[in-house]
């Protein structure tokens, strides 16, 4: 299932997170060699997980972490207009309805089902938080899964070439794309907004004596 | 009387006095009839500075109280990005359930919506409407005009940040060469597709430069974003 965190919330899932962040080592450290930091416990943490951002987590049925997204607002720090400002000419993108999208990840052994799930849950996030936009940072690898769903991402700037190279780049989730995505995680609407539900919420009221009173 | 969002936001963005701050949460709570619009910032060093709609009562009440250290609106919106509705967040402690009844018994109504405002710095703020509403009608007028809402917060916010750091605030908004181009063939009455072509981008992109330009313009949309560029001299056709 897919579960919408924000970092604060990570401890109410401890098994999901440690997962988590040991397979961003796996995949950012090891695998393609970023220039990212690895805890001494094997975690891959940078600054911007001490800032509380919202994690998209597809979690497997064994509670550990299946594949993961970061996300955050441009209004507030974020990655692409800092980190990565120079893939951009050093110009900040700027709106609370743009939102940057880092880390995507996806557990070693991972298949489409993951990469899937992560779409639908960006293009949740997109919907419950009114976005217009994502601008993401992501790798050539992370650009073919991303048009492989049809999202057609739109390269801002790059750095590097081929299948290593990093770039700063846009997409959006089209209303039109949420059904042949919700068929490749196998899962109906429905299904999908009761994850967001869950995660976030909604109608969990003020208990029912306060809101009568 | 009620006023245009596009005129209550020039005229927010004009303010230079806390007055004129106050009278612009009390043009939106009129604008949208509600009881209450409410900003409040609540600084790292504790110290705050906000306005609205609350009557001194209620404030004078809410600091004697020390509300601040367990209200369940500050509690919860400071741990997230996404606007609240109030009867989502946590009400379950007992502190928390008196607060909400002595709310009501100050004016307040039973609902409320509080946009989070996440600044530079570890800035951060709330930006609130509060109104008497069943649950549906309430769940409806946030999805009706969440958006606008969340563009009003902004500007609050960005007035607030302005008046903080005095005279360096004042400069105009600094837009990049590439949204000053977006907005320039907007004004020369270029449509997307030619004012992309014409830029040598995308529309997608464009359309990204377009939203970054509108709010760092704190306008409503964007036929505004284009009226206050030209209004404030930013660009000259």
């Amino acid at each position: 299932m897919l579960r919408y965190l924000y970092a604060h919330d990570l401890v109410r899932f401890p098994r999901l997170a440690r997962s988590m962040f040991t397979d961003r080592a796996e995949q950012f450290a090891r695998r393609l060699k970023w220039d990212v930091t690895v805890t001494p416990e094997g975690e891959e943490r940078d600054q911007y997980d001490a800032l509380n951002p919202l994690y998209v987590i597809w979690e497997r049925p064994d509670g550990t972490h299946g594949g993961s997204m970061r996300f955050m607002p441009t209004t507030g720090r974020c990655m692409v207009n800092e980190h990565f400002a120079f893939l951009n000419g050093g110009m900040r993108i700027e709106s609370p309805f743009i939102w940057e999208c880092t880390r995507f990840c996806l557990s070693p052994g991972a298949h489409m089902r993951a990469s899937a799930a992560l779409v639908l849950g960006a293009g949740e996030v997109m919907q419950h938080m009114r976005l217009a936009h994502y601008i993401g940072v992501f790798d050539g690898r992370m650009e073919q899964i991303y048009r492989r769903m049809g999202l057609e991402p739109e390269v801002l700037g790059r750095q590097g070439r081929g299948r290593d190279a990093i770039a700063v780049g846009l997409w959006e989730m089209k209303a039109e794309a949420f059904a042949p995505t919700l068929a490749k995680v196998g899962v109906d609407r429905a299904t999908s907004r009761a994850w967001v539900r869950r995660s976030f919420g909604e109608g969990a009221g003020i208990a029912g004596e306060v809101a009568s009173a | 009387m009620t006023t245009s969002l596009e005129a209550l936001l020039t005229f927010l963005h004009d303010a230079d006095t806390l007055e004129a701050f106050q009278t612009a949460t009390e043009a939106v709570r009129d604008h949208y009839g509600t009881h209450h619009c409410v900003y409040h910032w609540v600084n790292s060093d504790g110290e705050r500075f906000g306005a609205g709609t609350y009557s001194s009562v209620w404030v004078d009440r809410y600091l004697e109280m020390d509300y601040l250290r367990m209200d369940p609106v500050i509690f919860g919106c400071f741990l997230r990005f996404d606007p609240a509705n109030w009867k989502d967040l946590d009400w379950s402690s007992k502190a928390a359930k008196a607060m909400y009844r002595d709310a009501l018994t100050y004016g307040l109504g039973n609902q409320g919506y509080s946009v989070p405002l996440h600044g530079p710095k570890g800035q951060f703020a709330l930006f609130t409407l509060n109104d008497q509403r069943e649950d549906g009608d309430w769940a409806r007028f946030i999805e009706t005009n969440s958006r606008d809402l969340i563009v009003l917060a902004h500007a609050f916010n960005a007035k607030a940040l302005d008046f903080e750091a005095g005279d360096d605030g004042l400069a105009a908004p600094s837009l990049s060469p590439r949204e000053l181009g977006a907005i320039r063939c907007l004004a020369r009455g270029l449509n997307r597709a030619q004012a992309a072509q014409e830029l040598g981008i995308s529309e997608h992109t464009l359309r990204v430069y377009i939203e970054s330009a509108r709010h760092k313009l704190g306008a409503l949309n964007t036929t505004h974003a284009v009226a206050r560029a030209l209004s404030t001299g930013l660009i000259i056709v």
